[in-house]
């Protein structure tokens, strides 16, 4: 299948990209052959074939239900972009002008 | 000048005195500085090394036995956590991140005494087949530094190819290990899915990335499996079978007439280099007039096998690399005004040009609409080959084959075709896509003195018997 601008910008929402002019001609190019490469796959004849999800034998790996702590609050704040003194600071995510 | 071969060599030298831990670090740094232009590594870790050494060395003086590791100088391919250091995953969306705890690997390795020396550049979140994708500049190969060392565990390759390390760890998930390995005359491993925990690696395709050693001989490769196999309560997916003592099983002429298979489709293919052709073809001969069985097998199903890699890794990829927001860690862009300018500000500027374009991949296999077309019909693919690969894999002890199509290319050889790069993994994904073992071993150079490395694939947990085979393998070439 071809793939349109539109569905491009459609895609980007979804990954939270942005792509704009030059770039966005040349993503839609790339995405165009990789998935014709991609279409090659029907090709395979796959009647009757399950999908293979897990790629080890194991079932049911369990453990004891036990509360334990990893990492310390300070050390989560280490690497945030912008944090205060217990926080990380994002934007507004709620504009009360709009 | 310590001539360093293999890690038990070197053991002896240590216990004997004829040499320290600190001079070991010395001659490593000094290889980094001769070879900064190659641009292998991203951190050096100089002062941290030494102080361990001289550590490491009181112990021997002192008689006592510091771990199987101990003076072993280990670099980190920039995946790989280790507690208190930078990891970025060659990103600009990670630069300054450092790790809060050390991935199970590094914890082992520690433990046996290793000397961790630094950090290795790579492709970027190790998307890649020629180093060319990392954020802070391509690696060079040693051998002919216009060309590429093979991605992504580029830096950790030619580290250990120009002796900045005795070892280097890499990660592979459709050859980052054994490619580069064979473009640099390294020994590259990839262990069965889950023989190895993959907690604390940074996650490209969860269901194909497997952590491994890249050294300059099998043996070292087997030391390191032996020391970083087995359980771990932090990744449910690692396998609790036995740990096999790879070490004590090299050495061994095979004991009995081996049965080996090639892929008659790959050394027919139309984008396999001729010299490499021919010498595989020489390997093979040699090992029938030693009295090993090698045939010719059927595999219809290698033209399949890239498309079906990047369709899964993608989706893969999308997923686990939704978690770069910008939020909690990570780069931010300045430009964010609000929540959803901070996520797509941050990552448009974050991620480098094929990450994204994995990402979109990802993101469009995984749509409602193309769900069933492209995802499953390629987890079903999958399935496929994993089982005729196992089936190969009863009938014949191993799969031998070359493990790239090509020597070396050039830089920006590949770099404006994404699918021309991709098919540089053509004979290394098999592996990935059924879970089994593999390991590239070095086959010498060719004419214009490039080197490429010659593929040995197994039965899954089946390491020892491929290790001892490939050690053998090695003595048999140039």
């Amino acid at each position: 299948m071809k793939i349109s601008e539109e569905k491009v910008r459609a895609l980007a929402q979804l990954a939270r990209l942005e792509f704009e002019g030059e770039a966005m001609e040349q993503i839609r190019a790339d995405l165009d052959n990789i998935v014709a490469m991609c279409e090659q796959l029907n090709a395979v004849d796959t009647e009757g074939v399950e999908p293979l999800i897990y790629m080890t034998d194991a079932v049911n790996v369990l453990r004891d239900d036990v509360v334990h702590q990893d990492i310390s609050h300070e050390e989560a704040l280490r690497n945030a972009p912008a944090k205060d003194s217990d926080y990380f600071r994002v934007s507004k995510v709620i504009d009360q002008n709009k | 000048m310590y001539s360093y071969t293999q890690y038990s060599r070197l053991r002896a030298d240590l216990e004997a005195g004829a040499c320290s831990c600190r001079a070991l670090v010395e001659q490593c740094l000094q290889a980094c500085e001769t070879h900064k232009n190659l641009n292998a590594f991203l951190d050096l870790y100089a002062d941290e090394a030494l102080l361990r050494a001289d550590q490491l060395d009181a112990q021997f003086r002192a008689g006592r036995n510091p771990g199987k590791l101990a003076g072993m100088v280990i670099a980190l391919k920039d995946v790989i956590c280790y507690k208190d250091h930078e990891v970025s995953a060659s990103s600009k969306i990670l630069k300054g991140f450092k790790s809060l705890y050390n991935a199970t690997v590094t914890e082992r390795l520690l433990q046996e005494g290793a000397i961790i020396i630094g950090r290795t550049n790579c492709d970027e979140f190790a998307m890649g087949a020629s180093n060319e994708n990392s954020a802070f500049g391509p690696v060079l190969n040693a051998a002919d530094p216009s060309r590429v060392p093979g991605g992504s565990s580029g830096g950790s390759a030619v580290a250990v190819q120009t002796g900045m390390c005795h070892a280097a760890l890499g990660s592979d998930t459709g050859g980052s290990i054994r490619q580069p390995a064979a473009f640099t005359g390294t020994v590259g491993l990839k262990p069965t899915y889950g023989r190895i925990s993959r907690w604390g690696l940074l996650a490209y395709a969860s269901s194909f990335d497997q952590i491994g050693p890249m050294t300059l001989t099998v043996a070292d490769a087997a030391l390191l499996l032996e020391v970083m196999a087995g359980p771990d309560q932090h990744d449910a997916t690692c396998s609790t079978q036995t740990v096999d003592a790879y070490t004590l099983a090299l050495d061994e002429a095979p004991e009995k007439p081996l049965r080996i298979a090639y892929l008659g489709d790959a050394l027919d293919h139309p984008g396999l280099d001729t010299e490499i052709r021919l010498r595989s073809f020489d390997l093979f001969e040699t090992l029938r007039s030693q009295g090993h069985t090698v045939e010719a097998v059927s595999f219809p199903y290698l033209d399949y096998m890239v498309p079906c890699y990047y369709v899964l890794t993608t989706a893969e990829a999308s997923s686990n690399l939704s978690r770069y927001s910008g939020l909690t860690y990570g780069y931010r862009s300045p430009a964010a005004h609000d929540l959803e300018s901070t996520f797509k500000r941050s990552r448009s500027e974050g991620f480098g040009p094929e990450v994204k374009r994995r990402i979109m991949l990802g993101t469009f296999v995984l749509s409602s609409d193309y769900y069933d077309a492209y995802y499953s019909k390629a987890q079903k693919v999958r399935r496929v080959i994993r089982d005729k690969t196992a089936a190969l894999l009863e009938q014949y002890d191993f799969l031998l084959l070359p493990t790239t199509s090509t020597p070396p290319f050039r830089l920006g050889e590949k770099a404006s075709d994404p699918i021309a790069m991709y098919l540089a993994d053509l004979f290394t994904v098999q592996a990935n896509l059924a879970g089994n073992p593999a390991i590239s071993i070095p086959a010498g150079t060719n004419s214009a003195g490039l080197p490429f490395g010659m593929q040995v694939m197994a039965g899954n947990f089946k390491e020892a018997a491929m290790l001892r085979f490939s050690d053998y393998l090695s003595r048999l070439l140039p």
